[in-house]
């Protein structure tokens, strides 16, 4: 038995969210190779060979491979399949992207998100935004998997020792190109890996207030989130949002500021380990969830917090 | 061109799920049924398209139990100009339903298939995906912005570190994300005139196309429960807690 795993990286180096899948592999057992493509990523494929657990590493350099071109990553991925029973990738935009495409390539299903492996075809998934959780089974010759980031530990990115191979690239897509990017300045801690989130809401009333997050945000070296309302405002771009559709964060902390608590909303927050909220509504249901609550005017509670930070 | 959106009957957002006593499913019986909010969203973009003199007919289609000819209803009210369910009540997971999307569009020949980015019942995230790659349409995945470029699509994507935008060749699938659009609302006289809009029924079993999986669900259960914590009184208590209670910060 044996899985290889779309490795994911970035300016050089490996997304965290590829550790975390490395260690779902290490419990489904059996040899473990992580796939690393891109345009001139040597580094990042000896990274990957030092990732504890690792056994394998294979290495596709190509231009094709450097936006994250769906099209171009499946192919690759199943040029590869042969040889595993078991091929995993990250929940994250870029691994929902392609996991699908190579699910159906072989014709079997694609299992979104898993939270636990309970054995080599047997996974755990929530589904309705987390307000159920359903145990899946898959008979198919091929487990073509995603697992959500947040449920399993980072593997250690030392103490490996795997070969690295390079792999022949498949041709890239004439039916889809990449233009550019824009994307989003910011020198806090990446959302789904930080160890303190701070997210405010609709509540915030608008984007120049979230300065008053960022603040806090910096003193306890926090990244900062939002609700899917502050987004579809305005006040915060796409990438801030947490929730079912948005991204899934399990922090030691979550502090949710001016968010009602709706279902969709938990969905993406409710692992979190410490859980506060203020909200001057004493009704709201984010005071179901939380372990600490406040409630209290946010206009006012801020500028304290910020305060009682440096004390 | 036509356009082909894709619309599922889900649980509405608004209620909250609840496990069946004997762990096989989801409660459906007596509540509120809609549409999909991603699919309201591709389909108010159909609509765009076709409002911006790109497109002659947009075409809703569901698969599903019966009752799904009022999620397609609703697709028509808003403005699409047919329907096509295809009738089964069983499960159909996505890569079923994308084989089944395929055989209508065998037929319709559309331009473009819109589809959500995701079902808010099953999560899953895969269909549109599926079909781009069973039937090699390129796939502009999350989508908060379409514009017609050349003879294709710009389409600005939503990805984890901000966004991005790629062009891709038509025909080509589009799966909307929440910033894609504000859809309408279904105006009574609208949703009268729905009524007479055509709707087809076809059987699964007329389509030819198999929707057996590997994929079984062994049991559903409720999530574990987060208990409420305390309520405390100042910003001073809250930072205290955390610090010495807590100890996160
Ligand atoms: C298909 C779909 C997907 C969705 N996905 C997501 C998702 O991924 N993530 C997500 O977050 N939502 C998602 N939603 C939206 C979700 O249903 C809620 O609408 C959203 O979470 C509400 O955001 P909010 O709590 O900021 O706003 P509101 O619900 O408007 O709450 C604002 C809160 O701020 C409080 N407040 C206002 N002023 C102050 C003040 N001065 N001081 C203190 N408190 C104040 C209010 O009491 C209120 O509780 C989705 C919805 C749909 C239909
Ligand atoms: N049974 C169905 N009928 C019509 N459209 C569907 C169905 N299942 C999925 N879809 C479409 O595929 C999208 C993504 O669904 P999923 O891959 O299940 O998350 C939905 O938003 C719909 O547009």
């Amino acid at each position: 038995m044996s899985t290889l795993i779309l490795a994911e990286h970035e300016d050089g180096a490996l997304r965290p969210a590829t550790l975390n899948v490395v260690s779902a592999a290490s419990q489904i057992g059996g040899e473990v190779t992580l796939l690393v493509a891109g345009q001139g990523v040597e580094a990042v494929a000896s990274a990957a060979a030092s990732v504890a657990g690792v056994a394998k590493v294979l290495h596709a350099d190509d231009a094709a491979y450097a936006n994250e071109i769906a099209e171009n990553l499946a192919d690759l991925v199943l040029s590869q399949a042969d040889s595993h029973e078991h091929i995993l990738f990250a929940a994250t935009a870029s691994g929902k992207n392609v996991m699908p495409r190579v699910a159906a390539m072989l014709d079997v299903a694609g299992i979104s998100d898993v939270t636990e492996v309970r054995s080599s075809d047997t996974f755990v998934r929530p589904i309705y935004a987390g307000n159920a959780i359903a145990t899946v089974q898959s008979s198919d010759a091929k487990k073509v998997v995603s697992v959500r980031t947040t449920s399993f530990e980072a593997a250690a990115e030392s103490g490996g020792s795997a070969a690295v191979e390079s792999i022949a690239t498949t041709a890239a897509s004439d039916k889809v190109s990449f233009i550019g990017q824009e994307l989003s300045q910011s020198d806090r801690p990446e959302l789904t890996s930080a160890k303190i989130v701070v997210s405010g809401g609709r509540g915030m009333q608008d984007g120049s207030n979230f300065k008053m997050l960022d603040d806090i945000a910096e003193k306890l070296n926090a990244a900062v989130g939002a609700s899917r309302a502050a987004v579809d405002a305005g006040f915060v771009p796409n990438e801030y949002q947490v929730g079912q559709t948005g991204k899934v964060v399990a922090p030691d902390l979550y502090i949710a500021v001016g968010i009602s608590g709706a279902i969709q909303h938990l969905a993406g927050m409710k692992d979190s380990k410490v859980i506060a909220a203020i909200n001057k509504d004493e009704e709201a249901p984010i005071f179901q969830v939380a372990d600490y609550g406040l409630v209290e005017d946010l206009f006012d509670a801020l500028p304290e917090l910020n305060k009682a930070l440096d004390g | 061109m036509k356009v082909l959106v894709a619309v599922k009957r889900v649980l509405d957002y608004n209620v909250k799920a609840r496990v069946k006593a004997d762990k096989s499913g989801i409660e459906l019986a007596n509540v509120k049924m809609s549409m999909n909010p991603f699919d309201e969203i591709a389909i108010e973009e159909a609509l765009r398209i076709k409002e911006a003199g790109k497109a002659e007919e947009v075409i809703a289609v569901s698969i599903g139990p019966s009752q799904s000819q009022e999620t397609i209803r609703t697709a028509l009210a808003m403005g699409a100009d047919r329907g096509i369910l295809i009738e089964t009540d069983d499960e159909v997971q996505p890569l079923a339903v994308a084989k089944l999307l395929k055989h209508v569009a065998e037929k319709e020949e559309p331009g473009l298939l819109i589809v959500g980015k995701q079902a808010i019942d099953d999560d899953a995230n895969q269909t549109g995906q599926m079909y781009s790659a069973i039937t090699g349409w390129p796939q502009a995945t999350f989508a908060s912005k379409v514009e017609f470029e050349g003879d294709g699509l710009k389409v600005t994507r939503e990805v984890d570190s901000g966004l991005e935008s790629i062009q891709v060749a038509m025909p080509a699938v589009i799966t909307t994300d929440l910033r894609l659009n504000e859809p309408r609302y279904a105006k009574l006289p609208n949703i009268m005139k729905a009524k007479k809009k055509p709707l087809e029924v076809i059987a699964l079993a007329d389509t030819g196309v198999s929707i057996e999986t590997g994929l079984k669900t062994v049991e559903v259960n409720e999530p574990e429960e987060r208990e409420a914590g305390i309520i405390v009184k100042s910003v001073d208590e809250l930072v205290d807690r955390l610090r010495n209670e807590a100890k996160v910060i």
